[in-house]
């Protein structure tokens, strides 16, 4: 079969998939809140709602707000769609570069930030600031912690820096376990999770993200919501990807992305376990504080990038 | 960290609490409970596709009913296996909650909050004082009236304060 299918396949399931995961992680944390919980497709029943009903605009909204919800959505979907999370090879491959990804992130949240502006409310253009000055930090620490895996790999396409690690045998390299724990720190902090922000708070004055689409309703509720679990299922594919790609399928037949499917998700399953005991044993940093913890990852991945240097450059 | 993953794991889940092994005395209530809550189910799936979204403004209230909220939403009751949530702004809402009669300075809050709400909304008033403003009586100066006088009402749930079972129900009647 053509790769051209599997490529569409991939970036579908990439949209379908993550309400779903977004539904496993919240289940996860109401078992371990010994609750039932409202179960794993409770996200999309939220979205099926959302689009049936009325939007509600305020009345100094401008284009900025109205527009906000699609470019989201579609910068989101976008990068989602490139990132290889069953084939390591597919025609949208060459596009999908680290630094490219990054700046289709970086688009969708300068838009998020000036509707969140736009409305004029204090809790928008408070979310709006908070955003931009943790983006500000997470966005170089990202960046760094990828430099660290690309360095040795010579580029900075996914596809290229996956078949490196692929065909390099497995050696000890302790510049990519810095790279690692930066990284997942850093995913935490851009997936707004605990402990850098809470997705299920109702206290406007502790939100991040969430005050942003405070005004926010029906079907651009719905993008809104659908893009930040999208953009959750794409860090933890963008972690598989870098840290622990064996399992990709490097050949478009059927059963090899079958397999690589079932891989994928396991991953994935261990990721959101690992993520939701995280959550559920930590408390909410203080908001002064995350520049530190963002910070503390900029200088991990930093020292990875030295250690890289020190210790496999020639060796 | 880990004593408390252990006593997670230790205490389990316990939602659902069913006659045989639910706590003392209140097997007859949980299974009442439950089986509302299979009804409040049916009757959101067929309403809102299954989600059921709820701003609760305290119009007034004296923290009572807040409190029997925050019950319905714990692990014992745990309402929101049944589709239901509580959300942060009334943008997202589709049911209003008022506890509380509703006091003068609440009064715009409350009418602002209704406008907010996209359609379709409904609205739920809880408790006595949200009735007919209850304990804090109507000729009070710092009073507006009770809720049905502010903003249209759906349905009334008595009670100072109504338990968790009788909110279920509630909720169930303004849905149909």
């Amino acid at each position: 079969m053509s790769s051209m299918f599997f490529q569409c396949l991939q970036a579908m399931l990439m949209l379908l998939m993550a309400p779903v995961l977004a539904g496993f992680l919240s289940t996860l944390k109401a078992r371990l809140q010994n609750r039932h919980g409202a179960g794993i497709l409770q996200p999309w029943r939220d979205i099926r709602k959302l689009f049936g009903k009325e939007v509600v605009l305020a009345e100094h909204a401008s284009w900025i707000f109205r527009f906000t919800p699609y470019i989201v959505f579609t910068a989101t979907a976008m990068a989602a769609s490139v990132v290889p999370a069953l084939l390591l090879d597919t025609p949208l491959s060459l596009t999908a570069d680290v630094i490219a990804l990054v700046a289709l992130l970086g688009l969708a949240r300068f838009f998020l930030a000036l509707a969140g502006m736009d409305i004029g409310t204090a809790f928008g253009g408070m979310g709006a600031s908070r955003e931009m000055t943790f983006a500000a930090l997470a966005e170089p620490a990202m960046l760094m912690s990828v430099f660290v895996l690309a360095i040795g790999a010579h580029s900075t396409n996914l596809t290229t820096m996956i078949s490196h690690t692929l065909t390099t045998p497995l050696l000890i390299q302790p510049s990519i376990a810095f790279a690692l724990v930066a990284m997942l720190m850093v995913a935490i902090a851009e997936a707004g999770r605990i402990p850098i922000d809470n997705p299920t708070t109702h206290l406007e004055l502790t939100m991040i993200h969430e005050a942003m689409l405070l005004e926010y309703s029906g079907r651009h509720l719905a993008l809104m919501e659908w893009a930040s679990m999208v953009k959750l299922l794409l860090f933890s594919t963008l972690i598989i990807d870098l840290f622990i790609p064996w399992g990709i399928s490097v050949e478009s037949s059927f059963i090899g992305v079958l397999l690589a499917f079932v891989i994928w998700l396991l991953k994935l399953i261990v990721l959101l376990v690992a993520l939701a005991v995280l959550e559920t044993s930590l408390a909410k940093l203080r908001l002064f504080e995350v520049p530190q913890y963002l910070g503390t990852a900029f200088v991990l991945a930093f020292l990875g990038l030295i250690l890289h240097y020190m210790l496999e450059v020639g060796a | 960290m880990l004593r408390i993953l252990y006593q997670i794991m230790k205490v389990g889940t316990i939602t659902e609490a069913s006659l045989s092994n639910g706590p003392f005395n209140q097997g007859e209530q949980s299974t009442r409970f439950e089986l509302l809550g299979k009804q409040l189910e049916t009757a959101i799936k067929k309403r809102f596709q299954g989600s059921l979204a709820i701003r609760l403004v305290d119009a007034g209230s004296c923290n009572g009913c807040e409190l029997e909220i925050h019950a319905a939403n714990n692990a014992y009751y745990d309402i929101e296996r049944f589709g239901v949530h509580f959300t942060a702004s009334p943008r997202f809402a589709d049911m209003l909650l008022v506890t509380g009669p509703v006091s003068i300075n609440m009064k715009t809050a409350l009418v602002l909050t209704y406008e907010a709400m996209p359609a379709p909304k409904l609205v739920l008033a809880m408790g006595d004082c949200a009735a007919n403003c209850g304990v804090f009586g109507v000729d009070n100066y710092a009073i507006a009236g009770s809720v049905a006088d502010i903003i249209p009402v759906d349905a009334v749930v008595y009670g100072c304060p109504p338990s968790p079972t009788a909110l279920i129900q509630a909720i169930l009647a303004t849905l149909e």
